[in-house]
C-alpha cells in the first residue's frame, strides 16, 4: 500500500482513539463534579482541561471554570483543535484519503457518526445533552473497532491501523496518571497514607477501569494497587503493558508482511524489554514521573520509527 | 417557459399509453403505496449520505458536501434499441481515435481539407508533445462518456463527446446499487442488463494498454487531485472497486526512467495510471511549471513508452464543441460509413453565414462556448430575459469564434417522482465506453441526468440536474 495512506489510516485511528479518551475523561469530570461543592467542582474542571492537554487554549478564551464552558470547548469549540468536532473532522478526513484501505463498513461507521456527532454538536451543549454527546463518542469508537474487527483483511492496512490505536492509548494512559498523581500526590510522603478515594475513582474511571479495578481488588482503593493496575496489568486493555504488548505484536505482524524488521521492531523490543522487568515498586522507587516520562518518549520514538521504516511521509 | 410542444416522452405514448419497455415497471408502480414509496425516497438520501456519495461544493465559508439529487424512477430503454444505439457509439468512439492519431501525425483530414486547420491551432487542449507519439495500443481515449439526448423513438442525437475525463460512472453504479436495495423485487420482475461488473471491466481494459514492456501483471493507479477536489469521491470508489491504488502526484516519482509510487516498502512501478487530472497538473516540467499536483518527467517516460496514461494527454482537443461540430465528417473519413448517431444541428458562429443567422434567431437558440463544459457559461434563448440575450449578443460579437449554437431540442422526458406524483423532466443519457486494443466495451446503460426543474433543460449536477437508474432490458 500506499506510505501516504498507511499514514493516513494511523493518524485516522490515533485521532478516533484520542477523541474517545476525551470523551471518557468527560464523563468522569462530570461524575466527579456533580458529588462536589462548587469550589471542588471548579477544581475538578481545571483538572479535566489540563489532563486533556487543552489549558492554554481554554484560559486564552475563558477566565473562569465552569462546566458548561469546560464540556462545550472540550465538545465543540472551533478555535480548540483538540475539541471533539475539530478532531473528529480530521478523523474522517483521514478516512476519505485511506478511503480504500479500509473496508466500507468502517468507512459507513467513521461517516455515519461524523453526521450524528456534527448534528449534536452544532448547537451549544447544555447539562441534559453531555451525556448523550459523550455517549455518541464513545459509540462511534465502538462502532468503527467493531466494524474493522468484522470486516478487515488481516492485511498491514489493519496493522497500521491497529499500531495508532495502541500508540495513542499507552500515551493517553502514562498522561492521565502522570497528571493526577501530581495533583493527587504533592509528595512522595503521601504514597500509601490514606487518600482521597473519589479522586482515584476518577483515575481509573477516566480510563473505564474502575470496575475491572474493583473486581480485581474487591474495592480496595491504594495508590500503588492503581498504578500497578494501569501500568503492569497486561489483562487491562488500557494499561501500558497491554498497550506495548499488542503494539509489539501488530509491528512483528508488519515486519512478517514486509518480509524485513526495522527500526521500529527495535526500539519495540528495548522498550519491551525494560517494562517486563520492572517491579512496581522499582517504578516507585526511580520515580512514577520520571518512569512515565521515559516510557512516554520511547513510545514517541517508536511512532516515528514507524512513519520511517514505511515511508509515510517521503 | 412554456412546456416545448409535444416532445418524446419516455414512458407514455402522447395519447397516454404506456410503451412496451415500461410495462413491467408501470404494473409494479401501480401496486405499490404511494406512503410507502415516499419513505423509500427519503431512504434513498440517507443511504446516499451515509456511504458518502458526495461532491464538494467550495463557496465563501467553508468546503460543503452536496449530494446530486437522486430519483427513484428508472430510465428504461428497450433492447433492441440500445442495440442500435451501442453500434453509432462503437463507430464515433472509434472515429474519434484514429480522428486523434491522424491529427497528432500526418494530418491526412486537414490534406484532404475535410477540416479546417485552425480547428487545432490555437486550442490549447491541443499537445505539441505529443505530435509524433503514438500511445501504447494507438489509443487516446480509453475511457470516453457519450452524452446523448433523444427527440422520438429511436432518435437520439450526440450532444457532446467527452474524450478527456468523463466522470458520473460512480452515480451509475450507486444508482443502480441504491435501487437494488430499495425495491429488490422489482429487479426479479424486470429482467435488467447488469452495470455492476464495470470496475471490473474497467480494470481489464486498462491492464490491456499497459505499455508492451509490462512484466508480469499490470499495476494500474488512480491519479487524483486529492480529497478536495468534487469529484475525489469518484476516485476513491473506483480504485477501491478495481483494487488499485489510488495515489496523488506526491506519491509517484521517477526512478531509473519507470513511473514509481511511494509505498510502504519502497518505489513500485506503475504501469498504467489512470488519470483523473487535467493534462496541464500532469507533469510540471513540460506543461504548467506551478503546479503541486504533477509528477515530475512523466511525460518523458510516456514518450519512451514505459507507462500507460489514460486518457492520453491532449485528448481535450475532441472536446471541444467546435470540432464537435465536424463530427459527422470526421466520422465518415476515418470509418467510411455514414454516421449511425447523429449530431445536433450546430452553427459555427466562426463562419459569416451562420453568425449572421445566430444572431438573428439568438432567442431560439442555445449558444455554447466552445471550450465550456458543465453548463456555464450558456446561453438558453428561449428561457432567457431580453438582457440576458442582449448581453450574450455582445459576448458572441466580441468574440464569435468562440462559440456554436444549436437549436433549443424538445428533449425527451421521463417522469420524476415528486410530492405530487409523477411528474414528467427531460432528461439525457452518458454511456461509458472503454476502449482498449482488444475491444470497445459499452455498459448497458449510463447515467440518465435530470433536470429535476419543471421545464428545465439543464441537466448539469452543477446547476441542479439530478440523476436516475438507467435500464437496458435484457432481450
Amino acid at each position: 500500500m500506499l506510505g501516504r495512506t498507511a499514514n493516513g489510516l494511523f493518524w485516522m485511528f490515533r485521532y478516533l482513539e484520542r477523541v474517545e479518551n476525551t470523551a471518557r475523561l468527560l464523563d468522569a469530570g462530570l461524575r466527579m463534579a456533580l458529588t462536589r461543592d462548587s469550589v471542588t467542582a471548579e477544581e475538578e474542571w481545571r483538572s479535566v482541561i489540563s489532563t486533556a492537554g487543552q489549558k492554554s487554549g481554554y484560559e486564552a478564551k475563558h477566565g473562569t471554570y465552569t462546566g458548561v464552558q469546560a464540556w462545550n470547548f472540550i465538545l465543540r469549540d472551533r478555535d480548540n483543535p483538540a475539541s471533539v468536532t475539530e478532531m473528529f473532522d480530521r478523523i474522517r478526513t483521514n478516512a476519505r484519503l485511506a478511503r480504500n484501505a479500509i473496508s466500507g463498513e468502517v468507512w459507513e461507521a467513521i461517516n455515519e457518526s461524523w453526521m450524528d456527532i456534527r448534528d449534536l454538536l452544532s448547537r451549544p451543549v447544555g447539562q441534559n445533552h453531555v451525556g448523550e454527546a459523550i455517549a455518541m463518542v464513545r459509540r462511534a469508537g465502538t462502532l468503527a473497532h467493531g466494524a474493522m474487527t468484522g470486516s478487515m483483511l488481516r492485511d498491514e492496512s489493519f496493522h497500521f491501523a491497529r499500531a495508532g490505536t495502541f500508540i495513542e492509548r499507552f500515551d493517553s494512559t502514562s498522561r492521565i496518571l502522570d497528571i493526577k498523581y501530581y495533583l493527587l500526590l504533592p509528595s512522595l510522603s503521601y504514597v500509601g497514607s490514606s487518600l482521597d478515594t473519589g479522586q482515584w475513582d476518577t483515575v481509573l474511571r477516566s480510563v473505564s477501569g474502575d470496575r475491572a479495578y474493583r473486581w480485581i481488588n474487591a474495592g480496595n482503593i491504594d495508590a500503588r494497587g492503581i498504578v500497578e493496575f494501569l501500568v503492569l496489568d497486561d489483562r487491562f486493555p488500557r494499561s501500558l503493558a497491554f498497550c506495548q504488548s499488542a503494539l509489539r505484536q501488530n509491528l512483528a505482524a508488519l515486519a512478517r508482511i514486509h518480509g524485513r524488521e526495522g527500526r521500529s521492531n527495535e526500539l519495540m523490543r528495548q522498550a519491551d524489554t525494560q517494562l517486563s522487568s520492572l517491579t512496581i515498586e522499582e517504578i516507585f522507587d526511580m520515580g512514577l514521573h520520571q518512569f512515565l516520562l521515559e516510557f512516554m518518549a520511547s513510545n514517541a520514538g517508536i511512532a516515528a520509527a514507524i512513519a520511517e521504516d514505511y515511508r509515510f511521509l517521503r | 417557459m412554456s412546456e416545448p410542444a409535444a416532445n418524446f416522452d419516455e414512458m407514455r405514448t402522447a395519447q397516454g399509453a404506456v410503451r412496451p419497455a415500461y410495462e413491467g415497471y408501470c404494473n409494479w408502480f401501480d401496486e405499490q403505496e404511494t406512503r410507502l414509496l415516499h419513505r423509500k425516497n427519503s431512504e434513498a438520501e440517507k443511504n446516499f449520505r451515509r456511504t458518502g456519495i458526495t461532491f464538494n461544493v467550495y463557496g465563501e465559508d467553508e468546503a460543503e458536501e452536496r449530494l446530486i439529487p437522486f430519483d427513484m424512477v428508472p430510465r428504461i430503454i428497450d433492447g433492441g434499441e440500445w442495440r442500435r444505439v451501442t453500434r453509432g457509439i462503437e463507430q464515433r468512439v472509434k472515429a474519434l481515435n484514429a480522428f486523434m492519431h491522424d491529427l497528432y501525425h500526418r494530418q491526412e483530414i486537414i490534406r484532404a481539407g475535410r477540416v479546417p486547420e485552425r480547428l487545432f491551432r490555437g486550442n490549447e487542449a491541443w499537445l505539441p508533445n505529443m505530435v509524433g507519439f503514438t500511445p501504447p495500443g494507438g489509443i487516446y481515449t480509453h475511457i470516453v462518456g457519450i452524452d446523448l439526448v433523444r427527440t422520438g423513438p429511436d432518435e437520439f442525437f450526440v450532444l457532446e463527446d467527452n474524450a478527456r475525463t468523463p466522470s458520473g460512472v460512480s452515480y451509475m453504479l450507486e444508482n443502480r446499487e441504491t435501487m437494488m436495495a430499495m425495491f429488490p423485487e422489482l429487479f426479479t420482475r424486470v429482467p435488467v442488463e447488469t452495470v455492476s461488473d464495470y470496475p471490473r471491466r474497467l480494470a481489464k481494459s486498462l491492464a490491456a494498454c499497459a505499455p508492451p514492456g509490462t512484466r508480469g501483471k499490470p499495476v494500474v493507479a488512480v491519479l487524483t487531485p486529492g480529497i478536495y477536489n468534487s469529484a475525489y469521491f469518484e476516485h476513491a470508489f473506483l480504485a477501491d472497486q478495481m483494487g488499485a491504488e489510488l495515489v496523488e502526484g506526491t506519491d509517484l516519482r521517477v526512478v531509473d526512467g519507470k513511473v514509481k509510487m511511494r509505498t510502504t516498502s519502497g518505489y513500485r512501478t506503475v504501469d498504467v495510471i489512470y488519470r483523473r487530472v487535467d493534462d496541464e497538473f500532469l507533469d510540471p516540467l513540460t506543461f504548467n511549471s506551478s503546479s503541486v499536483l504533477g509528477v515530475p518527467g512523466i511525460m518523458d517516460v510516456y514518450r519512451a513508452g514505459n507507462v500507460t496514461i489514460a486518457n492520453a494527454p491532449g485528448t481535450g482537443v475532441c472536446d471541444d464543441k467546435a470540432i464537435y461540430s465536424f463530427m459527422p465528417e470526421i466520422v465518415e473519413f476515418y470509418t467510411g460509413e455514414k454516421p449511425l448517431l447523429p449530431n445536433v444541428q450546430t452553427w459555427r458562429c466562426s463562419e459569416k453565414d451562420s453568425l449572421a443567422y445566430v444572431l438573428d434567431n439568438l432567442s431560439e437558440l442555445v449558444v455554447k462556448e466552445v471550450h465550456g463544459s458543465g453548463g456555464y457559461g450558456m446561453l438558453i434563448g428561449p428561457t432567457s430575459t431580453r438582457k440576458e440575450v442582449a448581453d450574450f449578443r455582445k459576448k458572441i460579437e466580441a468574440k464569435p469564434e468562440n462559440y456554436i449554437a444549436q437549436p433549443t431540442l424538445a428533449l425527451s422526458t421521463c417522469p420524476v417522482f415528486t410530492k405530487s406524483g409523477l411528474a414528467p423532466r427531460h432528461v439525457d443519457l452518458r454511456p461509458f465506453v472503454l476502449v482498449s486494443p482488444d475491444k470497445i466495451d459499452i455498459t448497458p446503460g449510463g447515467l440518465t441526468r435530470v433536470a429535476m426543474k419543471k421545464g428545465s433543460l439543464v441537466v448539469n449536477s452543477s446547476q441542479g440536474g439530478g440523476t436516475k437508474d438507467t435500464w437496458v432490458l435484457k432481450e
